[in-house]
């Protein structure tokens, strides 16, 4: 069967990745003329690490059971996700021009009955870390080796449920569970330390002391990143493990990464060829 | 026109670019206010004007705050705003705990997470000590495109569920207004659902005030009477001008308070006899605005012609509102068209 890993023969660079995942997001919301694409642009190299170094996947059929499961909580993370799943091949690019339309496979939060390889419908945030607990312990049931990966958001802290699914994989010894947290500094109404008294720098600590292999990153350095993937994937305690990825939104567009930070970013309708044409200008090989 | 099951096709099943482009609304988009005036943020103007005189009122939000309109009073009284985080149990517990320290708080969040997260909050910490809790809740029933995750179809049917809740569907600016205002003074919970950003001005016209517990007849007419309640009546009202042109008569009864439900006023006005009865409501077919009234009218032996137009029984599509609301039966157009055919067959 030909799966996907990322980890063998890859020839396509990461930073390549991490751009392309980049502009397809761009050019969705171009098509939308809106989006959240701060979180798209903060997330997408923690994206290219995930689908281009660290999960095994097979691009042609996305439910291969052999598969890492990648569960995306933060349904409006879903531009952030149909990128990376594009540049893994498992949703076809012209399909882009489609985005957030009537009919589409790609509606603006993502759900898992309308898009190949969204595992599960997120939007209603603090679902993702219970559902991957519950997954972990049925991949260790089957005997299954396959790891389960939830990315959850700096304000998915907030809610008690991912807290309570914190405590269980301790419980339930889940090294075949990693939880990623997009850690953006953002929330809905403001920044993170706003809300409630989390920052970065104090999160790998709390997971830590409820008995997970923390570690935090920055999460815009793909090498620390990629260190990070491969010490969660070898750890040999038999818990459950974190990567704190603390992440710049609008990352890769430098006049959106200076932009008064919101939850929605707002981006005027000539700005997204703007920031295309930026990007392609700064090609990685 | 509406079909039976899901128009979603299989998610193997690639996708062309559709002929006509029409973007999912954003959740930070207002209720299109359809030809009207629109105000801006009537629950938070109406909030910080109330505040002025009482100083027992709070305001909490899980996260939601700029997109429930709580943000402009927490801008006029920053002090006596609770940022509780985007946690929405705890915003229940908290607000149940200063309304037993003595204040009024107005909680907001959207109402999706209210009804289905923290209902068990609400029940035991707010409505069975029957503490004057205020929840009031933005996007109600189908008004986001966003899909199952953000479409509070049902809240409504789980709102009325619980004892000592008071429950109210506003249809516009003028009523989020009014109704704040008058929930701030009535004791024990409420669950308001909102209309945020920029709001249709309708009953204004009609020199309509807000009454708890009332239905009000809006507009009188011999073939038809509505029954509805949120935005529905705005439909309604649109509807019956459509159909006049048609030589339908369509009276409208707003009933905005669904629970405690005027009974009395709606059993009257359905007992007048030679009208179809039709409620229209934006919410599920399922234990909300329609099934009330049914109970009502079967309670009270009033066997009228009756019909629902409400939300079917599924988890929604997630799309553009306007394509949303003709697809799920919610537009003037598709009011019209099953009111004829009700009226013919
Ligand atoms: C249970 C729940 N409560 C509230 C919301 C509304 N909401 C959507 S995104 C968001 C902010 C959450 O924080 P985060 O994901 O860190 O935001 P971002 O970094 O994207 O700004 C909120 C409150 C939701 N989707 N689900
Ligand atoms: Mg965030």
């Amino acid at each position: 069967m030909e799966t996907q890993t990322g980890r063998t023969g890859d020839n396509v660079s990461l930073p390549r990745r991490a751009w392309s995942i980049r502009r397809h997001a761009l050019r969705m919301g171009e098509v939308q003329g809106q989006g959240y694409i701060g979180q798209a642009l903060g997330v997408a190299d923690v994206l290219a690490v995930s689908y281009f170094h660290a999960m095994t996947y097979c691009a042609h059929d996305p439910e291969w059971e052999g598969r890492d499961r990648f569960y995306l909580s933060i349904g409006h993370y879903a531009i952030a996700l149909y990128a990376a799943l594009i540049e893994a091949g498992i949703l076809p690019e012209d399909e882009i021009e489609t985005y957030g339309m009537d009919d589409s496979r790609m509606p603006m939060s993502g759900m898992a009955a309308y898009t190949p390889g969204m595992e599960i419908t997120g939007g209603s945030l603090g679902h993702g870390l219970g559902i991957a607990v519950g997954a972990a312990l049925g991949l260790k049931r089957k005997k299954n080796p396959a790891f389960v990966y939830n990315m959850l958001s700096d304000g998915e802290l907030g809610e008690g449920s991912t807290w309570e699914a914190v405590m269980s994989a301790v419980q339930w010894k889940l090294d075949n569970l990693i939880a990623v947290v997009d850690f953006n500094n953002q929330q809905a109404d403001g920044p993170t330390r706003e809300a409630l008294a989390t920052a970065p720098g104090t999160e790998a600590a709390k997971w830590a002391a409820f008995g997970w292999y923390a570690q935090e990153v920055d999460g815009n350095d793909l090498d620390a990143v990629v260190a990070a993937f491969d010490a969660a994937r070898n750890h040999p305690d038999p818990c459950p493990r974190v990567i704190i990825c603390n992440t710049l939104m609008c990352k890769g567009v430098p006049f959106l990464e200076t932009r008064d930070k919101t939850h929605f970013i707002r981006v005027e309708a000539d700005e997204w060829a703007k920031a295309l044409a930026h990007l392609d200008e700064e090609m990685p090989q | 026109m509406i079909p039976a099951h899901s128009r979603r096709k299989d998610k193997y099943t690639p996708r062309s670019v559709p002929e006509e482009k029409l973007a999912t609304s954003a959740m930070i988009a207002s209720l299109d206010a359809e030809g009207r005036e629109a105000i801006s943020a009537p629950f938070g103007h109406a909030l910080v004007d109330m505040a002025k005189t009482r100083e027992d009122i709070v305001g909490l939000s899980a996260d939601l705050s700029k997109y429930t309109d709580l943000h402009v009073f927490a801008e006029a009284h920053p002090d006596r705003f609770y940022q509780m985080g985007m946690a929405e149990a705890l915003l229940m517990s908290a607000a149940a705990g200063l309304a037993r320290e003595g204040f009024v708080p107005f909680a907001t969040t959207y109402a999706v997470f209210a009804a289905r997260r923290a209902y068990d909050f609400i029940a035991m910490a707010i409505a069975e000590e029957n503490l004057p809790v205020k929840i009031c809740c933005a996007l109600p029933g189908l008004t986001t495109g966003y899909g199952p995750s953000h479409q509070a179809t049902e809240d409504l049917a789980i709102m009325r569920g619980m004892p000592n809740l008071t429950v109210i569907d506003p249809c516009d600016a003028v009523e989020i207004d009014q109704a704040t205002r008058v929930i701030a003074d009535t004791p024990g919970p409420v669950y308001m659902r909102l209309l945020r950003g920029k709001v249709p001005n309708v009953l204004g016209e009609y020199g309509y005030r807000f009454e708890l517990g009332k239905a009000k007849v809006i507009r009188d007419g011999t073939d038809v009477l509505f029954i509805s309640s949120g935005f529905m009546t705005m439909r309604a009202l649109d509807a019956a001008v459509a159909l006049a042109a048609d030589g339908v008569s369509c009276a409208v009864l707003h009933s905005p308070t669904i629970k405690p439900l005027d009974a009395e006023t709606i059993v009257a006005e359905a007992q007048k006899g030679g009208r179809l009865v039709v409620t229209a409501e934006n919410h599920s077919i399922t234990g909300g605005l329609g099934e009330a009234v049914a109970g009502a009218l079967m309670r009270a032996g009033a066997h009228v012609p009756f019909r629902q137009i409400a939300l079917p029984d599924e988890f929604l599509d997630a799309g553009a509102l306007p394509t949303l609301h003709d697809q799920y039966g919610l537009s003037v157009s598709s009011i019209t068209a099953r009111v004829k055919n009700w009226l013919e067959g």
